[in-house]
């Protein structure tokens, strides 16, 4: 027994650290593929995540999700900007095929939520209208907010996240409301193990994270797209001179970091009260765990998330009041040890 | 400097237009920010205010701030410097409350606190709180442990001044009862998982677990305690009492324990008692408009803020004007020798030495069952 520690606590506090480690790798993913596409540190993140739960939770409740109005106006702010630059540069061509990516398509999302919303309709499909209610953010916030500045320094970028981060959380306060909700298990069984008890959304979790982390990498391997998101990671410039559009690889690493935020958040959901402002410290300590893979390799980050997740587990159990420090002191022997041997490569060279 | 003259020039142009005295009232609430769980339902117990107390017209001004201390602060010196404000009314949140009392202390103006927010000696002089200190909750939590046979618990509560603030004045209560803590445990409200410290908690084996948390925030540990197969008793505090904590506690939370102000269940009070009518006003008015068992704290709070001023705006309005410093003055003395006011949350009995005025009977123990609260009893 080590500090009141048997090992029948021990499976249980590394399983629940397994569980919150997989929501936070899942974030650091999200993290990881932004800043490697488009050199932003994605902050908002945790808001995409509270978005997938929360909108969740009003389709339960039979209302119309707020997000469903961000997403009406995102749609016109892009329009207007990219109808804005067809004209400015007098290429009519491509008009018609904007206004339907920009305008019609989200219309289209948000009028099937504003129609299914007080129809409360089974779980599964209230899942995956949430998720295309909120995966439809993600590029639209590109177009809206970043792809004009897409050249701009780190810096910047990291500033203007922080303002999105700032605003998406007041809109999340407007649209739900200061107090918290849950949303239901995707899978409410239970099995006893000797001492611990399994349940279903656990495995749940898992499994999605599997499949997820598969996809991924099939999407990154096999398609042209994904070969476009590496290419652009690896090199901007090359992959730009090679046909690569910025724009688009710019909303296509968006839209995937807003589908992974909203099913993160529809996975944490049922363990958890989700509040409007709880994006913040998931966000944190997805950075903490996207840190720890060097901001850029998905294998190291994962393994991160893992032990992040275990590390909050057993440092709650030992001395609670002291978890959230021993979480992000780490972040300081993290970046020292990551800093040796590192190449010195710095981005404002100029 | 230029500034402060501009504005100086401005409020006495102001002041000299308004031929009739009527009295202005600031708030400053957390609307936003991690306390507007609270600062919402206190500015609905506002919109039932009367438009006049003791024949005296009010002019409100209500200011967000965001649970941001500084921005309290910048709030109460705006209402005390620009607005002339005769009362500050806020904040139900405690790290802000703070930084009114001060303010309000500098500008000698009446704060009434929604939050029983302990000040240094000398500062927070012009503070009164219009809800229950913790030892009183804590007295009566205590009184009903003893009397159900609990000999020990254990804390599970938010590392912050709310969790902190209700360890430090329960310890020594429960310590006289002889009732000892077995562990202390903290969590904060954004956690995604709480069952390693529920877990811990459980270890000391307890015979009850006291789970200090605010609104929702209050479900995830109760849900976490029950997850895990405690059997003890689950007592939460008052900043737990909204239907919140049944909304997402569901059956997980039956049978938990709640200590809360009395104006949540003034049937539970004597029939002669003074508040019973009043509480039953309330309740009744509140749930009108803002839906069936929307009834809360915070709202009750502020809306005790005329039933006390009734009674104290006539023996100022004889030494002063309102908006004027002798106006403020006599409305602290007022206070202070007013004698008994019946509220929604007891009998306010305010001195120059107690600035809280709440007796005993003012708090009141719920019990969960059947997804509604039962008053216990006394």
């Amino acid at each position: 027994m080590l500090l009141g520690l048997d090992p029948s606590i021990g499976a249980i506090l590394a399983l629940d650290g397994i569980s919150s480690g997989i929501i936070y790798g899942l974030v650091a993913i999200a993290l990881v593929l932004v800043f490697a596409v488009t050199r932003i540190l994605f902050l908002p993140q945790g808001e995409f995540v509270v978005f997938g739960a929360l909108t969740l939770a009003m389709f339960q409740e039979g209302m119309i999700p707020g997000t469903v109005w961000l997403l009406l106006l995102l749609a016109l702010c892009a329009t207007a900007t990219r109808v804005f630059d067809h004209l400015r540069c007098a290429q009519p061509e491509g008009m018609l095929r904007t206004v339907v990516l920009n305008l019609v398509v989200p219309c289209c999302i948000a009028a099937l939520a504003a129609w299914a919303a007080p129809h409360k309709l089974a779980l599964p499909l209230q899942v995956g209208l949430t998720l295309l209610l909120v995966t439809a953010l993600g590029p639209l916030l590109y177009t809206v907010v970043f792809e004009s500045m897409a050249d701009a320094s780190v810096l910047v970028l990291l500033i203007v996240a922080v303002g999105v981060h700032m605003a998406s959380m007041g809109l999340g306060l407007v649209f739900f409301g200061a107090e918290g909700f849950r949303t239901p298990a995707f899978w409410d069984e239970r099995w006893s193990l000797g001492a611990v008890t399994l349940n279903g959304q656990t495995v749940v979790v898992m499994l999605a994270a599997a499949v997820l982390l598969a996809a991924l990498w099939l999407f990154f391997e096999r398609t042209l797209y994904g070969k476009a998101l590496r290419a652009t990671a690896l090199n901007r410039l090359g992959a730009r001179l090679m046909g690569v559009s910025g724009p688009l690889v710019g909303r296509l690493a968006f839209g995937m970091a807003a589908f992974i935020g909203a099913l993160s958040g529809m996975l944490v959901g049922p363990g958890t009260t989700i509040f409007y402002d709880s994006g913040f410290v998931i966000g944190i300590k997805g950075f903490v765990v996207a840190v720890i893979g060097g901001l850029a390799s998905f294998p190291a980050t994962a393994l991160g998330a893992l032990f992040i997740g275990l590390l909050e587990s057993f440092s709650s159990f030992w001395a609670s009041d002291y978890k959230e420090i021993i979480v992000f002191m780490l972040l300081l022997p993290i970046l020292l040890w990551r800093s040796w041997g590192a190449a010195v490569h710095d981005e404002q060279e100029e | 400097m230029n500034k402060a003259i501009c504005t100086a020039l401005l409020s006495i142009s102001l002041g000299a237009s308004q031929a009739h005295a009527e009295i202005t009232i600031g708030a400053t609430l957390p609307l936003t920010g991690p306390g507007s769980g609270l600062g919402i339902p206190s500015k609905n117990g506002i919109s039932l205010w009367p438009d006049t107390i003791a024949g005296e017209k009010i002019r409100l001004i209500i200011l967000d701030d965001g649970t941001d201390p500084t921005l309290a602060n910048k709030n109460a010196r705006r209402l005390i410097g620009e607005d002339k404000v005769d009362l500050i009314i806020g904040t139900p949140s405690t790290p802000t409350a703070m930084a009114v009392a001060e303010v309000a202390a500098e500008g000698h103006t009446v704060h009434l606190s929604s939050t029983p927010v302990e000040m240094p000696e000398g500062k927070g002089g012009w503070t009164f709180r219009l809800s229950q200190q913790n030892p009183l909750m804590a007295r009566a939590l205590v009184a009903h442990m003893k009397k159900n046979g609990v000999k020990s618990f254990g804390f599970l509560g938010y590392a912050d001044a709310y969790g902190e603030g209700w360890l430090k004045d329960v310890l020594p209560i429960a310590r006289q009862a002889g009732i000892t803590l077995t562990s202390a445990e903290r969590f904060g409200r954004a956690d995604t998982s709480v069952t390693a410290q529920a877990l811990r908690v459980i270890g000391g084996n307890p015979d009850a677990i006291l789970v200090v948390a605010a609104g929702s925030g209050a479900a995830m540990p109760h849900k976490a305690l029950a997850e895990r197969g405690y059997k003890g008793k689950i007592y939460q505090t008052s900043a737990a009492a909204t239907r919140d904590l049944i909304r997402l506690g569901g059956k997980d939370v039956e049978g938990g324990f709640i200590v809360a102000g009395v104006a949540l269940m003034p049937d539970s009070l004597a029939p002669n008692h003074p508040s019973r009518k009043i509480g039953l006003a309330f309740v009744e008015r509140y749930e009108k408009q803002f839906g069936p068992n929307t009834r809360n704290q915070a709202a009750a709070h502020t809306y005790n803020v005329p039933l006390i001023l009734e009674k104290v705006v006539p023996i100022a309005l004889k030494k002063g004007k309102p908006g004027t410093p002798q106006f403020r003055a006599a409305l602290k003395e007022a206070l202070e020798n007013s004698g008994e006011i019946a509220t929604t949350h007891g009998v306010f009995r305010f001195t120059a030495q107690d600035h809280f005025g709440l007796s005993d009977d003012a708090a009141v123990m719920l019990r969960i069952g059947n997804g509604n609260w039962h008053a216990e009893p006394r």
